[in-house]
């Protein structure tokens, strides 16, 4: 085998522009993506402060519009601090395994028709392997900070990971067996004829989703892994500066793939029912900001679960739904 | 699959497999199985077992490994660190294992004629796709292994809840 | 749906039938509070499945499963050892503190592996019924949960289980690489037709093959768990896998080497050959330096592998049915020895040194004489079934040109008649130390006069059971 023949084939451009094109496609993705984030948090302080008869950020800018650049500043400038006991190569290395699990598992998510960055057979399944990864971020964390707070968020975080996902793996099989196929395109492009998206035959695996969703990205009522007034501010409670932006980015980018997976596992895709011209992601974006807007509202209502009930929820409530949904969209396929 | 792409992932599975057994820090030695694992998945996916190559994140990545650190962080790792690393036979086993080694090259070297092929070529998987092909032969050939292989799994839910449960009736 | 059910489901009937009773007890265990009813309704389900087996013939699941002769004859061993461990257990369970329902839901899933196992004509099930099996078994081995000892027994045999299961995997895929087939007559049509008997890779599978088994029969040299955990696992529980697993082992050695690796004979029988010698050699010399019961009967059961495997070396229909004979009498006298030493346990005594079975003649006459039958047809010695069983597999073994094997074998039967006739003299020449008492219970006295009966009719009524082996195999391998 000649190494140099193998690297210098014929079709090597061909190679290149592919994956050219594909990296273009991830730089914008990615751009969009850190744009919502920002804006996310945003969004996230001013609703919620409205909902509380507050007014939320207001001093930068006009309306506090700005507030999440001048966050960013302060983040960026402040001293980054690492506890002496800690374990340092996996203290580093933690924060980047959350952001990339989840910015990996939207590589696969279809905007709109025909543009997506990875446009894989296994769709569904890589982003439920990518999500599941998420969870050793914040393990990882929580760990190697040394810290009892800490580390009892991050054994609380691979507990409910672990418990959830099985719920969310168990209620996106009625999807697969509804479309037939694991391609995220596919999948959307099944649900053309239905006018509810899968949101209607399959409603039952919708909750299930739904709220394994606010348990894996560790948001209200689920977020016992960084609950305040338990433990600090649970496995990031070490982290400081950028480490610790990048868990909040982390969070935000975890919340946004999971509305994205619902939204084309579920409702729909880019589809709505009339197509607006010019933007083809338009109803993908519609349907995003109301699930984020979901996330925020459900933060402001619902109180936090105690641990036991957290447990005893997902094995002993999601999981049995998750499987008389897939039994009951067996039998209906089959009858 | 490219043979420099195979021989990449070859050495990084040993050089990580090795690193994973001679750890002396036990929450280090599960972080390089992990990476092991992620150069097995993308070994599966250069065979186009895609579907394998997921499951195979999801679940020893994702799940398994979980509960193995779950357990390993609750020790008391300065303990675990001061501690031998391995018991003093260790050279008659590595001996041991490397004369086994030896002589399953020497046995098969140059003498593994292929056995019969199936119908599945990679050109069938790639048009009928892994998950369908691995699926209907799972639920029509293999339907009895698939079965009991679910049993087993059902004495493994109910032996660990007999040796493990805190208070039983 | 009724031709699938003829040809398919019907096949695996009693199997599925088991695998019902064990969840139904295992539910059960939740509204029942009497555990005694549990056991009787394992009972029932066993007594269901032994009707059941009369009623399956042929391939099934596309030549993964089959039932003929040969797998039904070791299916009636393994129902037998259920009911009598069963029969043993609800009252030990209570004087240990354990009596839960799962107990039964995981002996009944054992008894299903084994069945798969006797019945597999696929290497894949050969693996997963080997693992139903044993997973199984490490669970009740280590059910005495506040026991140390009992955890360390499931511990170490789960441990060297998995090594062996591991090595049984890797010769099912180096054999899988080089035919192309998981199917037993498969591959051996396959090497047949290729001329692949001498290739050095299948020659390294029988390795793998023969240490996979090796495990699974606790024979010297993987017999290092079985002493440990025999004395550690519950005591019913040892007496069902002291026969169980091992026959469930026999019964793919049969299919595995006899049909799959039919060319290799000679390599595997030369193995066979090695472990053989050494596990009847070791367990006989060491059953003599042991002062506990249950460690000198597993000894004995490694000795006893060793007796066995000359059925298989001798590589005849006639070495077959009477290592298949000497499971089904080793059955009853290895389960009515341990029922002894169950019976014997109560609340306030262990009842396990070999001390304590001193002047028993005098305090419990005929729990003596019992164990005197039990003792004698472990040695051999006729009008005990033990001696049948002997008989023929040495038979075969000299008319498959082994004689020197079987002088050997001799030869260390009269060894073991040091540490077997030991207990006798103990029971009998002995005045009484201790006060010791019987266990009430029914159950226990029931599969006491069950083995007993068994060991003495067959030891003077033979003829029956030659037969119904010799039946069994005659489509053996087809």
């Amino acid at each position: 085998m000649n190494v140099f023949a193998e690297i210098f084939r014929p079709g090597i451009m061909d190679f290149l522009i592919q994956t050219g094109i594909v990296l273009v496609k991830a730089v914008i993705v990615v751009g969009v993506l850190m744009l919502h984030v920002t804006y996310a948090t945003y969004f996230e302080r001013k609703s919620i402060g409205h909902m509380q008869v507050r007014l939320g950020p207001m001093a930068v800018g006009p309306h506090g519009l700005l507030q999440p650049i001048a966050d960013f500043i302060k983040l960026f400038f402040k001293e980054d601090i690492i506890p002496a006991q800690a374990d340092k190569p996996i203290f580093f290395v933690a924060p980047v395994i959350s952001i990339f699990a989840g910015m990996t598992a939207i590589s696969v998510i279809p905007f709109f028709n025909g543009f997506v960055i990875a446009n894989i057979n296994i769709g569904l399944l890589f982003v439920l392997a990518m999500s599941s990864l998420g969870a050793y971020g914040i393990i990882m964390a929580g760990w190697s900070s040394n810290s009892k707070y800490s580390f009892l968020g991050g054994l609380r975080s691979s507990a409910q990971v672990v418990s959830y996902e099985i719920a969310m793996g168990l209620s996106l099989v009625g999807v697969m067996m509804m479309a037939g196929s694991l391609n995220l395109t596919d999948i959307v492009k099944a649900q053309e004829q239905y006018p509810l998206g899968f949101f209607w035959p399959q409603a039952l695996g919708f909750f299930v989703f739904l709220v394994a969703a606010f348990a894996e990205t560790n948001r209200t009522p689920f977020d016992l892994p960084e609950a305040e007034s338990e433990l600090v501010a649970g496995y990031f409670t070490e982290y400081s500066g950028m480490r610790f932006a990048l868990f909040y980015v982390a969070e935000y980018i975890g919340m946004i793939m999971m509305s994205l997976i619902a939204i084309t596992c579920f409702l729909g895709g880019w589809n709505g029912p009339f197509a607006i011209p010019y933007v083809p992601f338009a109803w993908l974006l519609i349907k995003l900001y109301c699930f984020i807007f979901l996330f925020y509202w459900v933060r402001a209502t619902v109180p936090r679960y105690r641990y036991d009930q957290l447990m005893s929820l997902g094995w002993k409530i999601l999981i049995p739904l998750a499987l008389l949904n897939i039994v009951v969209t067996g039998l209906v396929k089959v009858l | 699959m490219n043979p420099l792409l195979f021989g990449y992932l070859a050495a990084a599975i040993i050089v990580f497999s090795a690193l994973a057994v001679t750890r002396k820090n036990p929450v280090h030695a599960i972080l390089f199985m992990i990476v092991m694992f992620f150069h097995l998945a993308v070994m599966y996916l250069g065979l186009d077992a895609e579907f394998l190559a997921a499951i195979q994140i999801i679940v020893y990545a994702g799940a398994i490994l979980v509960l193995f650190l779950f357990v390993v962080m609750v020790l008391n790792i300065k303990e675990e660190m001061s501690g031998e690393r391995f018991s003093s036979g260790w050279p008659l086993g590595i001996s041991l294992a490397a004369g086994i080694f030896l002589l399953a090259i020497i046995m098969t070297g140059n003498v593994f004629p292929l056995g019969q092929q199936g119908i599945y070529t990679p050109a069938l998987i790639a048009s009928e796709t892994h998950t369908k092909a691995l699926g209907s032969l799972m639920y029509t050939q293999y339907i009895f292994p698939f079965e009991l292989a679910s049993l087993i799994l059902l004495v493994a839910v109910i032996g660990a809840i007999v040796l493990a449960k805190k208070r039983l009736r | 749906m009724p031709e699938i059910f003829r040809t398919q489901l019907m096949v695996v009937l009693p199997e599925t039938l088991l695998a019902v009773f064990a969840m139904a007890v295992v539910l059960l265990d939740l509204v029942i509070r009497k555990k005694s009813v549990l056991a009787g309704i394992s009972i029932a389900g066993a007594a269901a499945v032994f009707y059941s087996l009369f009623y399956t013939q042929g391939f099934a699941f596309n030549h993964m499963f089959v039932a003929d002769g040969y797998g039904i004859f070791f299916k009636f061993i393994f129902l037998v050892s259920l009911v009598l461990a069963v029969l043993l257990s609800n009252k030990y369970l209570s004087v240990e503190g354990v009596n839960h329902g799962e107990y039964y839901g995981l002996m009944l899933f054992a008894t299903v592996g084994m069945m798969v196992m006797a019945s597999a004509s696929d290497l894949i099930t050969v693996y997963l019924g080997l693992e139903l099996m044993s997973l199984s078994v490490y669970v009740l081995a280590g059910f005495i949960r506040h026991s140390a000892r009992s955890s360390e027994a499931a511990l170490k045999y789960f441990m060297l289980g998995a090594f062996a299961s591991a090595f049984l995997l890797l010769g099912i895929s180096l054999t899988y690489g080089l035919t192309g087939t998981t199917s037993i007559g498969g591959v051996a049509s396959y090497l047949q037709l290729h001329g692949l008997a001498k290739n050095p890779v299948l020659i390294l599978a029988t390795i793998l093959y023969v240490v996979a088994f090796g495990f699974k029969i606790a024979a010297v040299p993987f017999h290092m768990w079985a002493p440990d955990v025999y004395e550690g696992a519950p005591t019913p529980i040892t007496a069902f896998m002291s026969v169980g697993p091992k026959a469930a082992g026999f019964a793919v050695i049969g299919r595995v080497l006899l049909v799959a690796l039919g060319s290799m004979s000679f390599e595997w029988s030369t193995l066979l050959i090695v472990l053989s010698i050494l596990s009847m050699a070791a367990g006989n010399i060491l059953a003599i330096a042991q002062t506990n019961i249950k460690r000198m009967l597993a000894y004995s059961s490694i000795a006893h592998a060793g007796y066995a495997l000359l059925g298989v070396i001798a590589f005849s229909p006639e070495g077959l049915a009477s290592m298949m004979n000497y499971l089904l009498i080793y059955a009853f006298m290895n389960i009515g020895a341990f029922t002894v030493v169950t019976i014997l346990r109560t609340e306030g005594m262990k009842a396990e040194e070999l001390s304590d079975y001193e002047g028993l003649s005098k305090t419990h006459p005929l729990l003596a004489a019992l164990m005197l039958i039990f003792m004698f047809s472990l040695t051999g010695i006729p009008p005990t079934a033990g001696f049948i069983g002997k008989f023929y597999l040495f038979t075969a073994a000299i008319k498959a040109g082994y004689t020197w094997l079987t002088v050997v074998a001799v030869l260390m039967s009269a060894i073991s008649a040091y540490f077997y006739l030991r207990v006798v003299m103990y029971m009998y020449m002995k005045e009484p130390a201790k006060q010791l008492e019987m266990a009430k219970s029914y159950g226990a006295r029931f599969a006491l006069l069950l083995t007993g009966l068994a060991v003495l009719v067959i030891g003077i009524l033979p003829a029956g059971l030659i037969d119904m082996a010799r039946a069994a195999i005659i489509d053996f391998g087809s």
